[in-house]
């Protein structure tokens, strides 16, 4: 379970997250929307701790992200992230990618973490693409790529930062497809994103951002067909 | 009855072993300097990325000297003050000092590119997985950074080696040195500027060729 208690977050002068209050159950998928700038990159960085908070906790299974004692390398083996960019290495082959993390943080022999990585790699459908390099992919295929190297790590949570942002409109689906599958097979997830039909249709709950707060959470239904907060009204007009 | 002390005589094949020998101290003290500065520039290239405000304080003033004063200036001020603090030097060991600094002052700005090359995004993303700081550089920043600089480092490698010619001046016997005697004994300076010429290339060329190659296997 994370759960997530009064978190504030600053950048400087700027109040980006103004007491974030969730909890996100095991097996539960999240989805959050909200406006650019409304604090949703900003409360997943906050929950892996790439980003240090003012104000209030993040609770991974119990061990607090933000605590001075907290191992965060340890910690982020539990949560796989995946970014906007996908970020893959580029000097390395497409199963080296993902067997790289394993084999160094996790200690794997290699042939064990190529093992795990062949086999993240046809989870999301890139059985064909061992041994080559991500410059000879598409960015779907390497999104799909970043989603298998942080599967490798065998985490119990997956949090996606507008995974699909930066992809060409036709190469959306694919990596959507890859997402469906993980929440079918029981993942807990948490999706920042702009995809609207995603949200509805793969999220257990859907929670709109706004202005560093969250103006409203429920379910899908309830999200989209009977929004309660004006501000929500408001959005959902403007991206349907 | 014609008899002469023979001063000059002319150009012989002891002369290009001669030739040869002080090419492989070019190569040496090159080696040494190249190797050593790029060690020592890699690390002040991190020190200037990580420690922003201390790099441009202290680090960076001092680079840019060894930067901007002429290699040749920096041999003999070195050559000639060195003693002074107790340090006897000679002709090799002032040469490899100095050109070791100016090495790693060249390489410092081209490592510190390389890690900014990687972009924190990357990193980011490296640390997610669960990587510890050194974990990230070592199989991340590095390689991807290391790759991107390479054809500057080459750059400043193959300069060095021929800068390395201004260590002469101190009388170590390397390439020039090697040449200036010759001439002095044949008076043949053509020749023998293009022999040392034809060295300088023998000795770069190599290097170049396999670093395009490299270049050539990386983009793959």
């Amino acid at each position: 379970m994370i759960s997530i208690d009064g978190l504030h977050k600053y950048f400087d002068n700027l109040h980006v997250l103004q007491g974030i209050d969730l909890e996100v159950q095991k097996g539960e998928v999240l989805s959050v929307i909200g406006a650019s700038g409304s604090g949703k990159s900003t409360f997943l960085y906050c929950i892996n701790g790439i980003e240090p908070v003012q104000q209030g906790s993040v609770l991974v299974d119990g061990i607090d992200v933000h605590a001075k004692t907290t191992d965060l390398n340890k910690l982020r083996q539990r949560l796989g992230m995946v970014f906007q960019q996908w970020n893959s290495f580029p000097h390395l082959t497409a199963i080296q990618n993902v067997a790289l993390a394993p084999q160094i943080v996790k200690k794997m022999s290699k042939s064990e973490a190529i093992e795990v990585a062949a086999r993240q790699l046809e989870h999301v459908g890139l059985g064909d693409k061992f041994n080559v390099f991500p410059n000879a992919l598409s960015g779907g295929q390497q999104q799909r790529l970043a989603i298998a190297r942080a599967l490798a790590m065998d985490p119990q949570y997956m949090l996606f930062d507008e995974a699909t942002s930066a992809l060409d409109p036709e190469l959306v689906g694919e990596v959507l497809d890859t997402m469906r599958i993980l929440a079918e097979e029981g993942m807990t997830m948490i999706c920042v994103t702009h995809e609207m039909g995603f949200a509805r249709d793969v999220s257990d709950r859907v929670a709109y951002f706004h202005e560093g707060i969250v103006e409203e959470i429920g379910s899908p239904e309830q999200i989209f067909n009977e929004p309660q907060s004006e501000q929500t009204k408001k959005f959902l007009a403007k991206v349907r | 009855m014609e008899q002469s002390v023979t001063v000059f005589s002319s150009f012989s094949v002891q002369d290009l072993s001669f030739l040869g020998e002080a090419a492989l101290r070019t190569l040496w003290i090159s080696f040494l300097s190249i190797t050593i500065g790029s060690v020592l520039g890699g690390f002040f290239g991190w020190a200037l990325y990580e420690m922003k405000v201390w790099g441009a304080i202290f680090l960076n003033p001092i680079l840019d000297v060894f930067r901007s004063v002429p290699l040749i200036v920096q041999l003999v001020l070195f050559y000639n003050f060195a003693p002074i603090v107790g340090l006897n030097l000679d002709a090799f060991e002032s040469g490899l000092v100095v050109l070791t600094l100016y090495t790693s002052a060249l390489v410092a700005n081209v490592a510190r590119g390389g890690i900014e090359a990687v972009g924190k995004p990357m990193r980011i993303t490296s640390r997610s997985l669960g990587m510890s700081y050194l974990q990230d550089m070592r199989y991340v920043v590095f390689p991807i950074g290391a790759r991107a600089i390479f054809p500057s480092w080459v750059g400043v490698a193959l300069g060095v080696m021929k800068d390395s010619a201004l260590v002469s001046v101190l009388g170590y016997v390397e390439l020039v040195k090697a040449s200036q005697v010759l001439i002095t004994r044949t008076q043949e300076p053509l020749l023998i500027i293009l022999v040392v010429g034809a060295f300088y290339f023998a000795l770069s060329y190599p290097v170049s060729r396999y670093s395009a190659k490299l270049e050539k296997r990386w983009s793959q």
